[in-house]
Formats: structure tokens, sequence, C-alpha cells
């Protein structure tokens, strides 16, 4: 019979600490499914980040550093100048991409780094508990905005994505998510792109992928998938926002 | 024989850094050290590396922690404002056990403080820094030629203990300008094997994070989380710091045997002390000097040894006495050590410091 489908070469076999119905596992997944495609697994250098996938070299079967919070642009920068060969990709999620690393990603798009950066946005600080994200949506209730997100007090969630759009150094981004089998594969699709830009030297290139925190949000997980197409997708839209 | 160069000593630290192979550099400017970051910027493309002015000095620390990642020498610079932005960094290098090379030009502080000479960054630099059990490498030059031949130094031993090393130099010693003999540096030879081609980092530095061929993936980390695991890394580098602390502890003695008034001090104030231990011992006064090369590891056994003669012992510094701290400890809290500093970018002079020993205290029984 034909093997139809099957799991990665480079996704390790072994139970993940994520929880039910959260997006990681499948961002993840579609990485390692593209890195064997392409057959890059004994090419790649990963930057982990600090947050939920902090320990997502767990998962992965290839070289990997972790990164201090925010900061997996800058590490990943050194990485790929020195080893330009390599393919290097950084995943990172809201509060290290959008909050404290805002510095880090701009200045790696502006100056046109040829990395790619794989950007976990579900609105949340999941490893620690829950508490508000730069890209938490206004009303949106959190440990620390617990009568939810004003713009008065916390002011808009961050479009980082469209931000970064208009730097001349950046080669791709797209907003893709991962709460249907649809979107899925889009985002599959995205990340290929993305490392066809860096193969092709085209410079600095970055996936947004709306996720999932059912815990966090207090959502079973079919609502929390509907809550990303509905409610994220309203604020932060899917596509490509710039191609060069 | 090769002719004297003109070299201010930031600039004699960037060719340091080149003549150890140092492969990249990142850096942000601030003064007194903005020759060292413009010396990289046009030598280190002329030498094969890659030069990054970074957004900030939090960025410069993690590029550089990248290239380490790779087994690439790297090194970053700046001054006492900019090196505490970049103590996050350093914790991680250190728990990670990557080499790097870390140059702070100290300037004025606390707070902004002001861009002249200065010691104040002593605690900083010799007690970690950042956060967590750790020390870094702390070599202190004196010279514009020590600024190259200790910069090289600092590769060689960054790579042979997989930690970090610092330079700790100050404003006076980065803007001097000195001629100097531009040969492979004297230090060079040590680590030949470490050298920074593709070949030497798959020979030396089995943990370098290359890509996978032909190997089992590679791992870079400092989140330990299983039971015991963080407490059996800090065995690790506890029992590294020892080794350390025994085989790589460097001090000048000069005429310091037998001494009865010791001068400690180290970096451009070591120097001048030099100068005032020259001058009184043509006078007849017994006088000697210790000055530490490297402040961590301290040189304690070498200042206890030449103490136990001693009768006074006068410890100089640019700042509220830090240092002082060390040689109190390593001459068994003996009440006989003195102090004079001069803080917040205040230089002290050959005839403040020499009036100081002039004074002669009920308990002290030695003056000049």
């Amino acid at each position: 019979m034909k093997k139809v489908f099957e799991r990665p070469k480079s996704l390790i076999d072994v139970r993940t600490h994520y929880c039910p119905g959260c997006g990681h596992g499948i961002a993840h997944r579609l990485i390692c499914e593209v890195v064997d495609e392409m057959g890059m697994r004994e090419k790649v250098i990963a930057v982990a980040p600090v947050g939920c996938a902090v320990i997502a070299y767990d998962y992965w079967d290839f070289d990997v550093t972790e990164a201090a919070h925010g900061r997996p642009p800058a590490v990943a920068t050194g990485i790929k100048r020195m080893r330009p060969e390599n393919i290097v990709f950084t995943y990172q999620g809201d509060g290290d991409l959008a909050a404290i690393g805002t510095a880090e990603i701009i200045h790696a798009a502006n100056r046109g780094e040829n990395i790619s950066v794989f950007f976990i946005n579900n609105g949340t600080y999941g490893m620690t508990g829950g508490q508000m994200a730069p890209t938490t949506l206004l009303s949106q209730v959190t440990t620390t905005s617990p009568k939810g997100r004003t713009a008065a007090m916390e002011g808009y969630p961050l479009k980082i994505s469209e931000m970064l759009a208009i730097l001349p150094g950046v080669s791709y981004i797209e907003r893709t998510s991962i709460h249907s089998p649809r979107e899925v594969l889009k985002t599959r699709a995205a990340i290929k792109k993305s490392f066809q830009k860096q193969i092709e030297n085209k410079g600095f290139s970055m996936v947004e992928i709306l996720s999932t925190c059912p815990t966090y949000w207090k959502k079973p997980t079919r609502e929390a998938m509907k809550w990303v197409g509905h409610d994220m997708i309203a604020y932060y839209p899917l596509g490509v926002l710039v191609e060069r | 024989m090769a002719k004297k160069i003109l070299m201010s000593g930031n600039e004699a630290c960037g060719e340091g850094a080149i003549l150890a192979g140092c492969k990249f550099y990142a850096g942000y400017p601030i003064t007194p050290q903005n020759e060292l970051i413009e010396y990289m910027a046009k030598r280190l493309p002329q030498a094969g590396g890659v030069f990054i002015q970074s957004e900030s000095e939090l960025a410069a620390i993690n590029m550089v922690f990248g290239a380490s990642v790779t087994g690439a020498r790297a090194m970053t610079s700046s001054s006492s404002p900019g090196i505490s932005l970049k103590q996050e960094g350093i914790s991680y290098l250190a728990a990670c056990e990557l080499p790097a090379v870390i140059v702070n030009i100290m300037r004025g502080g606390p707070g902004l403080g002001n861009i002249a000479p200065a010691q104040g960054d002593y605690f900083q630099a010799t007690r970690g820094g950042g956060h967590g059990d750790y020390h870094s490498i702390v070599l202190a030059p004196s010279t514009v030629l020590e600024m190259m031949d200790l910069t090289t130094l600092a590769f060689d031993l960054a790579d042979t203990y997989r930690t970090p090393a610092i330079v700790l130099g100050d404003g006076l010693l980065g803007q001097m300008m000195e001629p100097i003999t531009v040969l492979r540096s004297a230090y060079s030879v040590l680590r030949k094997d470490v050298r920074n081609t593709q070949c030497s980092i798959r020979n030396t530095k089995p943990w370098a994070l290359t890509g996978c061929k032909g190997r089992k993936p590679r791992l870079i980390r400092s989140l330990l989380l299983g039971d015991g695991q963080l407490e059996a890394l800090n065995d690790k580098l506890q029992a590294k710091y020892r080794t350390i602390q025994k085989s790589e502890v460097r001090c000048e003695l000069f005429q310091a045997a037998g001494a009865e008034i010791l001068l400690v001090g180290y970096g451009s104030v070591g120097r001048m002390l030099k100068a005032i231990v020259s001058q009184l011992r043509k006078k007849g006064v017994k006088i000697g000097l210790v000055r530490p090369i490297t402040l961590w590891p301290f040189p304690q056994s070498e200042l206890y040894n030449v103490s136990k003669g001693a009768k006074r012992i006068l410890v100089v510094e640019m700042s509220a006495g830090q240092m002082l701290e060390d040689v109190k400890l390593a001459v068994a809290d003996k009440d006989i050590v003195e102090f004079y500093g001069r803080t917040g970018g205040g230089i002290p002079s050959e005839d403040e410091i020499i009036s100081k020993l002039k004074v002669q205290s009920a308990k002290r029984k030695v003056k000049i």
C-alpha cells in the first residue's frame, strides 16, 4: 500500500509538552515537513525563543541554539553571517518577537539579514500563564488585562508584519493561520517560500502564523480555532504583505 | 625588524583581535571606545571577517553569541553604560560555555556618568556582572602594547576554557597613543590549533553548530529544567573556574620582593605606580609594585607572598575601592592596607599618591 502520510524525519518521535489544541505542534510539524521536503535537515541551524516553544529542540532533529528572550534575530544574524551556506531560522512567539525583541526584529529585517523568521502569534503569553501580549486583541481578557484590553490603557494590538513589510530589506512576509486544514496547507506553502527566499539570497523573510492558546484563552479547542478564524483574522488579515 | 607604528590603545586592541583571527565583531558607538569600533569597521573586512554596527549593545552581544555558536572567534566592545546592557548576554555565554571577547574601555559612572577614564566596573567584571553564579576571565592591560597582546590572549583563553573573556581597559588607555611594533602577538602562539578556519573549528570545537551533516544534531542551551541538571552545570562551571584560578593567574611584580611598601594597582594606574616606584627607589625607599594583569583570577597568592615582609600596602584605583576588597582578602585583611582612590573620572596624580605615602599614622611605622 502506498504510504501517504508519515512523521517527518526532522520531527523527533516524542510526545510534546504542548497543551491540547495548541498551534505550536502544527507549526513545528510544518517546518519539519518542509525541511525534509527540501532536503535541508543537515544544513539547518535553528534559534529557539523564550516562551512556550523554548524547548522546541526536544522535537527538532537538527542543530538548534537557544537565545535570550527577544534576541533570536540577533543570534541568527551572527550565525548566518558566519555560515551563509547554512539555512538559519528563528522561531518566535508574540512576546519574544513583538514585545521584548522589537528592536532586534526590526533591525534584522532592515539589514535584510538572509534568515527566515517564523512568528507564532497567539495573542497571549502562554509560558508565564496567560498575560497580555502586544498582539492581544482589544477587549480580550488576560491575567494582566483582567477587564479586557483597552486602547486607552494598553494601546492597540501591534501589527508587526505590516510594520516590517515597508522595509526594503524584506523579501517576503505572509500572514497565515492554522485554524483550518486549508490555512494549514497555506502556512506550509508560506514556510517553504520563506526558505526558498533564503536559498536564493533574497534577504529577510517572515511568516506570521496566527495560532491558538485554548488553555489561556479559556476556550475549547474548536472554539479557539473559530476565534482565530473570526476574531483574530478580522484584525490581522491573512495574505502576502510583501514579496520582492 | 618591523618598524614601529603609532597607535591608540583602542586601535591596538582591534589589531590584537585581528591577530587572534577574530572573524566577527559587532558593536555600538560609545565614547571613549569609538576608535575601536571604527578600526574594526575598516580592518576586519580586510582580514576576511564580518563587521556589524548593531542597533544596540544588547543586539551586539547576542550577535557575538550567534557567531560563537558556529565556532567563530567573535568580539564586541563598549564602555561602562554599554557593558551594563551586555550583561544579559555575558551570563548566557557563560552558561552555554561559549567563548567570546568583550572589551570594556571604562568611563566615569554610575549612570551615564562622564567620558573620563575610570575603574568603577571592577566589581561588575570580576564578580560575574550578570545573573547567576559565573565568572569571566578579566585581563587588565596597562600599555598600548598590552592592549594588543592581552586582547589576543583573551581569545586564546576564551577558546581554551569555553568562557567569555573581558579586556578591562579605561578611557586613558583607549585614547593614549604609543609607538608599538605589530608582529605576531606574543601570546597568539598559545592556541595555534584554535585558529578560525572551518577545518580548525571542526577539529577543536566539537560543540559548534554547523549543520548536522554526518553527525547527530547539536544543541546549545542554558535552560535546564530537569532535576539536578542545572546544579550539575554549575558544578561543572565551578570546576572550570578552579582550573582557571590555578593555571591562568598573571601579574607583574616590580621591585616587590622584600619591599617595605607595596603599591597595588592595575591598568593605567598600575603604570603610574610603576613610575612612582622607580622614582622612589632612586631615593632609597624600599618600595615595590604588584600589578595584577588578570583581575579574575586575582593573583591572590602572588600578592600574599610578597606582602609578608611589607609594612604598608597602598592600593590605588580610579574607583571608591573595589579591587581593594580582593587585596584585603589576599593579605588576610592585615591592618596594613591603605587606599587612595579617585572617582567620577578623576585621575590620581603622582603627587597625590606620594603625599599619601608621606603621611605616617600611628599604626603605620613606615613613611617615605
